[in-house]
């Protein structure tokens, strides 16, 4: 993405500016804009802290960071990777995730919001001034001086309706072409004919104008559509954004040279090296090299699997030691990554479409208003012997007033306070009815590796061997790349254990670590080949000479595991774990965290299953995980929520992205939920109420534009302090 | 009465500045990050001088 093509229709007053030219040679060279995600920056010091070191680092040009979003935006010159600003972060004591530079869509939505604000801007302007000649009116001013503000009133409000109406025609005309009736029809309705009648009134020397009217209703209800906006543009971002760097590159080795190619290029039968630390691209059949594999991501077990000539590979498994010749037996759409792309999209389309309430209100507010103001008017018609103008005058100020300019507020606004209430918790709502899903759950379904735990597992059982024995395992530990043996190495330095000094050390890919140790051979590694019995849990062994023991390891909880598992519980939650991890470890953590239901070695689509099962008996499920094995139960679920590290096709897959590694704004979240649904209900009462009231003096003909103007802005704002008052 | 004839035209016209004031901060990106805004008051890096014009403004 060069900076050329963002930056001059992302602002278009710059191109204009003597700045511009500046920008513009800037452009020539190949710089890089980066962008970075901070969930943890929140104050003054944060700001200028990353500004600052930013400033120093070599080959930054610029850097600044937004705090509404939490984002890094980052130029730097070529060659400067989003990698090593997130290195430089990490140091500073900021965790930081890459964003997808596709930040063309961002530009756009950026624009759409900006001309959304723009309208609501002009409507409120309009509004403004349109009501300080209203007052002179209400306040009696009569003859040539009404006409000339009446008139005045006009000539502002018709050209703003023409600019700041324009969404709700827009959507009306869709609507009307698909046969449909959604809230914009009798909003367009009713704005067109005031407008109408009040420029004929205008021109008649009328007694009643309803300009203010008009041009107050576009203005609430564009600040509602606004704040919708806004809410929807962060989910969109929050899905584009989260995408990690995942280059989906292979290195494909024909007759001993290596290339790089796209993994859409691979055809089967070629043959693909797999570098330890790197992801499996294809499904496949090693033919050469001995490794360990993990398997986390697919399949939730944490325990390392061994690979050698002849084992079968999938997409998405790590290579942990040893480099591995992969012969490709299937890829890009046969390959299982694929296949479980295609059951979360089963998934999807099995989801029936959520009816917001919001929706279901408008469904039975929009028939009544066109309806309501009709009969007013055939009513008046009759009563009053063929009065046309009195009816009609009567019809629409029925209809002015029965417009839900409270309704439309009133949605908007608590979901924007309570997803910013989140966002500062550190948890990004991506689809807008999560919100209101999330208050119907009652049971929570829980991921093992990676969700409850970080996935890096501790040495358990540290104490119970000699120092000698440590220093041994530390010296080989620290040999190895492999994830227990480099835990073991972190654990045994955090307890100043100094490594012995061990000769001829050789990793043994797929095996262990060995060397020799004060004339004996020592090995750490799988317990067959230390000569030692394997137990259950996950487990590296060490062998001096003849002697062998086992090093226990356990997952590190997730920080807030607890808190989160104990605060649902005591909401009155079923909560469940369900992993694809083996028994033993499932159901130690599950006894840990004090979870009653727990379900271990489950393939993807169990859990998926599982979930329809409890959907079936009538529960709610929130179902929050990580791994690729979770993303069928994430799109399966009622709602569902992943951690920031997950794999982008969870988080693709799940409504809320949890973006700090605390978890437990889980737990408040679903708290807050069900106080924003209670807000958003007792706002639609409210609005009905108003309407319930006003709606019969229209009726009877005593409604006034005063009255009208009256009874928006009290609504509105009544709507908006309650969602306000959200804690 | 005749003094509306002026008082119009002014009050318009200062409804027209506050607009056109409202689209030149829009357009500047004004309100693109309003949380970081109120605490960038409290850096104290431009109290001497400015922020240099050629640095992005935009977040």
């Amino acid at each position: 993405m060069s900076t050329a093509t963002i930056r001059p229709s992302a602002c278009p007053a710059c191109d204009a500016a003597p700045a511009a030219e500046a920008l513009a040679t800037r452009a020539a060279l190949p710089d890089a804009k980066i962008l970075v995600s901070v969930p943890a920056v929140h104050c003054a010091g944060c700001i200028s802290t990353i500004e600052r070191d930013l400033a120093q680092m070599e080959g930054i040009n610029s850097a600044r960071l937004n705090l509404t979003l939490k984002r890094l935006s980052v130029d730097a010159k070529a060659g400067i990777e989003a990698r090593d600003v997130i290195a430089r972060l990490d140091r500073l004591g900021y965790e930081a995730h890459e964003l997808d530079a596709g930040t063309l869509s961002m530009t756009e939505t950026e624009r759409q919001g900006r001309e959304l604000l723009m309208m609501v801007g002009v409507s409120g302007f309009a509004m403004m001034n349109i009501m300080l000649l209203s007052v002179a009116v209400w306040s009696g001013a009569e003859g040539a001086t009404r006409d000339l503000f009446h008139l005045i009133s006009g000539l502002i409000a018709v050209p703003t309706v023409a600019f700041a109406g324009r969404p709700f025609f827009r959507n009306a005309w869709k609507a009307l072409r698909a046969g449909r009736m959604d809230m914009d029809g009798p909003i367009s309705i009713a704005i067109l004919l005031t407008l109408f009648i009040s420029t004929y009134e205008t021109l008649q020397s009328g007694e009643h104008a309803y300009f203010e009217a008009v041009v107050m209703l576009i203005f609430f209800l564009l600040v509602g559509r606004y704040l919708e906006f806004r809410a929807r543009s962060v989910a969109r971002s929050a899905a584009q954004e989260l995408a990690a760097l995942e280059v989906p590159r292979a290195t494909r080795l024909v007759g001993g040279v290596e290339s790089v190619v796209s993994v859409a290029d691979l055809v089967v039968g070629d043959i693909v090296l797999v570098r330890p630390g790197g992801r499996v691209p294809v499904d496949g059949v090693v033919t050469q090299g001995q490794s360990e594999l993990d398997r986390a991501l697919l399949t939730g077990e944490t325990l390392p699997v061994f690979a050698g000539s002849g084992t079968q590979v999938s997409a998405g498994e790590v290579n942990l030691t040893g480099p591995l010749q992969v012969r490709v037996t299937a890829a890009g759409k046969d390959s299982s990554l694929h296949r479980m792309a295609d059951l979360v999209a089963n998934a999807e389309s099995a989801k029936m479409r959520y009816t917001t309430i919001a929706e279901k209100a408008a469904a039975a507010y929009a028939p009544t208003i066109p309806i309501l103001s009709l009969g007013a008017f055939f009513v008046w018609f009759w009563i009053s012997g063929g009065d046309l103008r009195l009816s009609l005058n009567i019809a629409v100020a029925a209809l002015i007033i029965t417009c839900p300019c409270a309704l439309g507020l009133a949605v908007p606004a608590v979901v924007t306070a309570s997803s910013g209430k989140l966002f500062r918790k550190g948890l990004l709502i991506k689809d807008g009815t999560a919100l209101e899903r999330l208050a119907e759950v009652d049971t929570v379904v829980f991921d093992k590796t990676g969700t409850l735990t970080m996935g890096t597992p501790e040495p358990t059982n540290l104490d119970e061997h000699s120092v000698d024995d440590l220093r041994v395992a530390m010296g080989l530990a620290e040999a190895s790349s492999h994830p227990l043996a480099q835990a073991l190495a972190k654990a045994l330095r955090g307890q100043d254990v100094r490594p012995a000094r061990i000769a001829g050390l050789a990793e043994v890919p797929g095996y262990g670590v060995e060397g020799e140790w004060q004339g004996q051979r020592v090995r750490l590694g799988r317990a067959d080949w230390v000569g030692a019995e394997a137990g259950a849990m996950t487990a590296a062994y060490l062998a001096i000479g003849d002697q062998a023991q086992g090093f226990t390891f356990a997952d590190q909880l997730r920080p807030g595991a607890e808190a989160v598992v104990r605060g649902l519980q005591a909401q009155g939650k079923d909560v469940w774990l369900i992993s694809g991890d083996v028994p033993a470890v499932v159901g130690d953590l599950a006894q840990r965290l004090g979870i009653a239901h727990w379900q271990a070695s489950a393939l993807p689509a169990d859990k998926a299953a599982k979930i329809d099962a409890l959907h079936a008996q009538g529960h709610r499920v929130l179902m929050v995980g990580d791994g690729l094995n979770d993303t069928a139960a994430l799109s399966t679920a009622h709602v569902s929520i992943s951690p920031a590290s997950a794999l982008d096709a969870a988080r693709a897959a799940s409504d809320m992205v949890l973006l700090s590694s605390d978890l437990s704004p889980v737990a408040d979240a679903v708290r807050l939920s069900k106080t924003a649904m209670q807000r958003i209900r007792e706002n639609l009462w409210q609005s009905g109420i108003y309407n319930i009231i006003f709606v019969p003096i229209a009726l009877f003909g005593f409604a006034t534009p005063l009255w009208a103007a009256a009874v928006m802005s009290i609504s509105s704002i009544s709507v908006t302090l309650n969602a306000l008052r959200l804690k | 009465m005749e003094v509306l004839a002026i008082l119009i035209p002014v009050s318009l016209f200062l409804g027209f500045m506050g607009l056109a004031a409202f689209i030149w901060s829009l357009r500047k990106g004004q309100y693109d990050d309003p949380a970081g805004d109120s605490q960038r008051i409290l850096d104290p890096r431009y109290d001497d001088k400015p922020k240099p014009v050629e640095d992005d403004q935009r977040g």
